[in-house]
């Protein structure tokens, strides 16, 4: 069985993480109920000719996965997997308003070509003109964890050698705005916002995009190796240590193994006691957190992933996503945990290679 | 390695359960009709095949109350799903590890498109805002066959329930899961219907696969869903094999957002990458169930594929999208239960609607109900932004 | 017909976001698709709609499209013939 193996990532989100080093440049938002990406200039990965019909998402997607590529000197993965929550939404919710405002009348296609959940992986593709497989998941929390699970087990089964891997969501006004209607999204009252200690229900939202190579071999530019990957639809607050420690016993781990824990606290009181485990089980572990520099999206932990590969590169936490004061001296085990509303849970280890 | 099919469900059009579904096949008796559930100002010039029952309806056969948050997508999704497990004797989905893949192209839509401007002012709809997502369309059918597990959800247009399938056996053969539930749902909708309608290639009348004067797709509305087992649960709990899901393919066609490439290049692949993980030749696929959606451009390019795939010996085929329609995201499910009726009955079921061969090729689908001998059935599907699927089914 | 044809630019330029192209770059006889503007299917499909709804012309076979929308010039001059609005 082959090894999977981080070898390029490229990441834009509502911080400055496209152009600059690791976390290097961070503002922490307290007064927004929603954040926008930071996105780069597209110039450079994208023809004026070839973009004026795309998403945001769709940008987002094709200058993050250039980096990713960039960065593991690969110019042709053999497949691209693309997790999203709601796909190119802005155009969805165009071509819709369109529909209804227009009586069915007058409808032009751009808009709906680009509704497609698929549209990323399939311009990426279309780009680099990539034969290869093309899978597109689009199941809330754990859109990337199954695009992720894919290509581990393609990589390990030895049926392709390196796969881009992302994680890609892009804001709709009126998603939102129905988001807002039923209090997905924290209120206006509830500022100053805070992640670690928010007394209220909801999330600030944002988007962003995360995207990784994946290779079977260990190169000079490696951040770590997914060493395994775990999704669970449904739990109750209570049952959280044993899906834990059954992960845990399955890959042969213990809770003394884990020299981090990165945790997708979002700041919703209602869900957050999920991540309880930072007091009981993981209570001595360092721990770390990271929705309050992403906001929360159908796949920030792409982002969140981002993050512990790097941890496990450059051998530290960063302060401003450490959660606990503890560290080690050494980073070698990395276990994440997401989930949202109690649904889509997503456990991962990553290890140093 | 095979995995097996041990359960299958099916509401399309044709028929509410999988041998409704089987008696229209065979008696050749068409599911596409004029649009009744809901007002579209292209009623008159267009033809679907819809499932003639209202969400009402849908929810009474469900059980579920009268304040449910069920979308339509959701509702076909659960029925299909539930008669799979039944069809499989499959009682508690928590017992082994089992999981639930699900297709669907645009989720939730029907309610999102009926209540757009109502969320705003009536409070009492908005339970159905989070139904819109497709994961959580998903998430319904595994609340209703009370699975916990792994629950995920494939979107690539038209091609989604062929990777839904495709992602179900993965996970079996590399030992994650035991059993999965795989498959797709849509329904139809108006964004579905203006978007096809604004590419202008949805027919006035009933659709005609791989004819020369085809003109364009009938949307239609279906769930369909398998149970796959890996060897071990099969043995182990003496289960009936149904039929084995014996190679696989994906491919991109990388050539044009929507259209599909002129020789077929994504078809070919995907068809080449299926034939090449099951070890089988060209010469042991017994039937073609093709994407065949009637519009000039699929039919054109898949047409080419399969010529370059099986060059002088092409098996029987035939498009089954004149029975139920193009149901999207659903449409490989559907196709699956049929290639698999195929493979019990030793069956080729007939290209509706079909006159006169393409200028292009020499290729003629079949027309009539052909019984013959059937081991192995190769099928289709192609989705926008060039996603090319192929899933082999086998007898043994 | 001079003032359609300027009329025309601007639309195509608006309705497929031609962001980087002036009115005065495009010539009469211009080629729209392949080589010279470098418009597609899906450009083809949006000028049908500007037909039917700024000059009511309704279009059924978008093949139709080939010969109309060669350039600036036989679109302004199909629809000097043609439209209902």
């Amino acid at each position: 069985m082959k090894t999977c193996y981080i070898n390029g990532t490229g990441c834009i989100s509502t911080q400055n993480t496209f152009e600059t080093d690791f976390l290097s440049e961070v503002t922490i938002n307290n007064t927004e109920n929603v954040i926008y990406a930071n996105q780069p200039s597209y110039k450079e990965f994208i023809a004026p000719a070839a973009s004026r019909r795309m998403a945001k998402g769709v940008k987002m997607g094709i200058a993050a996965s250039s980096k990713a590529l960039k960065d593991a000197n690969l110019t042709m993965p053999e497949a691209i997997i693309i997790g999203t929550g709601m796909g190119c939404v802005e155009d969805s919710e165009k071509f819709l308003k369109s529909i209804l405002d227009n009586k069915e009348e007058f409808l032009t296609p751009t808009s709906f070509i680009q509704s497609t959940h698929n549209t990323v992986g399939g311009q990426i593709a279309l780009g680099l003109q990539c034969k290869g497989y093309n899978f597109t998941y689009v199941n809330g929390a754990v859109s990337f964890e199954t695009a992720l699970l894919d290509a581990k087990m393609q990589i390990e089964n030895d049926e392709v050698e390196s796969i881009l891997v992302g994680g890609i969501d892009e804001t709709g006004t009126y998603t939102l705005s129905l988001h807002k209607l039923i209090n997905l999204v924290k209120s206006e009252e509830d500022k100053p916002y805070s992640v670690l200690n928010s007394n209220s229900k909801g999330i600030v939202h944002s988007e962003g995009a995360g995207f990784f190579v994946l290779e079977n071999e260990k190169k000079e530019s490696s951040y770590a190796l997914v060493e395994a990957v775990s999704l669970q639809s449904s739990l109750e607050t209570e049952e959280v240590s044993d899906f834990i420690a059954n992960f845990l016993e399955a890959n042969n781990l213990k809770i003394s193994d884990i020299d981090a824990i990165v945790l997708g606290n979002n700041g919703d009181v209602e869900f957050d006691d999920y991540y309880d485990i930072s007091n009981s089980l993981f209570k001595n572990t360092p721990q770390v957190y990271y929705k309050h520099l992403s906001g929360e999206y159908n796949t920030a932990s792409a982002f969140g992933f981002w993050i512990a590969a790097n941890i496990i590169k450059n051998q530290d936490i960063p302060e401003v996503v450490s959660m606990n004061a503890l560290k080690k001296e050494a980073y070698s085990t990395i276990l994440l945990y997401n989930q949202y509303r109690g649904k889509d849970h997503s456990l991962i280890v990553l290890k140093k290679c | 390695m095979k995995v097996a099919i041990t359960g299958m469900g099916i509401i399309s059009s044709i028929g509410n359960n999988v041998e409704e579904n089987y008696a229209a096949l065979i008696s050749g008796k068409t599911g596409i009709s004029s649009i009744e559930n809901f007002d579209t100002a292209h009623a008159a010039v267009i033809k679907v095949g819809e499932i003639k029952k209202s969400n009402q309806q849908l929810a009474q056969q469900l059980g579920l109350s009268a304040d449910n948050d069920f979308s339509r997508t959701s509702m076909l999704g659960a029925i299909a799903a539930q008669q799979a497990l039944e069809n499989a004797e499959i009682k508690d989905c928590n017992e082994y590890r089992t999981g639930l893949v699900s297709a669907t192209s645009v989720g939730g839509m029907d309610m999102t498109e009926k209540f757009y401007y109502d969320y705003f002012e009536d409070e009492s709809c908005r339970r159905y805002i989070t139904s819109h997502d497709c994961g959580e369309v998903t998430h319904k059918i595994a609340e209703h066959i009370g699975l916990k597990g792994l629950v995920t959800t494939v979107s690539t247009a038209c091609s989604s329930a062929a990777n839904a399938i495709m992602i179900g056996a993965r996970l079996i053969q590399s030992g994650q899961l035991d059993r999965v539930i795989v498959g797709g749902t849509d329904a139809l909708a108006k964004f579905t219907i203006n978007g096809f309608k604004t590419l202008m290639i949805l027919s006035d009348t009933y659709n005609t696969p791989f004819d020369n004067n085809r003109k364009g797709l009938n949307l239609g509305e279906a769930a369909a869903f398998l149970v796959l087992e890996s060897d071990a649960m099969v043995q182990k709990e003496n289960k009936k094999v149904l039929a084995y899901v014996s190679g696989f393919g994906n491919a991109n066609d990388a050539y044009h957002q929507t259209a599909s490439s002129e020789n077929g290049e994504g078809a070919f692949l995907a068809m080449q990458k299926a034939l090449k993980m099951s070890g089988l030749n060209v010469s042991d696929i017994d039937y073609i169930n093709a994407h065949g959606t009637a519009t000039p451009n699929n039919d054109l390019s898949e047409g080419r594929a399969i010529l370059r795939v099986f060059g002088e010996n092409v098996p029987e085929f035939s498009s089954t999208k004149g029975f139920t329609g193009h149901t999207l995201a659903a449409a490989a499910a559907i196709e699956a239960v049929y290639s698999v009726l195929a493979l019990q009955n030793n069956v080729v079921f007939p290209n509706l609607n079909f006159k006169t061969p393409m200028e292009e090729f020499d290729l003629i689908p079949q027309t009539t109900l052909k019984e013959k001998s059937i081991s192995h059935v190769l099928s289709n599907s192609f989705g926008f932004g060039g996603n090319c699927s192929t899933v082999l089914f086998s007898k043994n | 017909m001079e003032a359609l044809k300027q009329e025309l630019k601007g639309k195509i330029i608006e309705v497929l976001n031609l962001e980087d192209i002036a009115v005065e770059e495009i010539n009469d006889n211009d080629a729209l698709f392949g080589d010279g503007l470098g418009l597609d299917s899906i450009d083809a499909l949006e000028l049908i709609v500007l037909l039917d709804k700024d000059y009511g012309i309704k279009l059924t076979d978008p093949k139709a499209g080939k010969t109309i929308f060669q350039s600036v010039e036989t679109m302004a001059t199909y629809i000097t013939d043609n439209r209902t609005k």
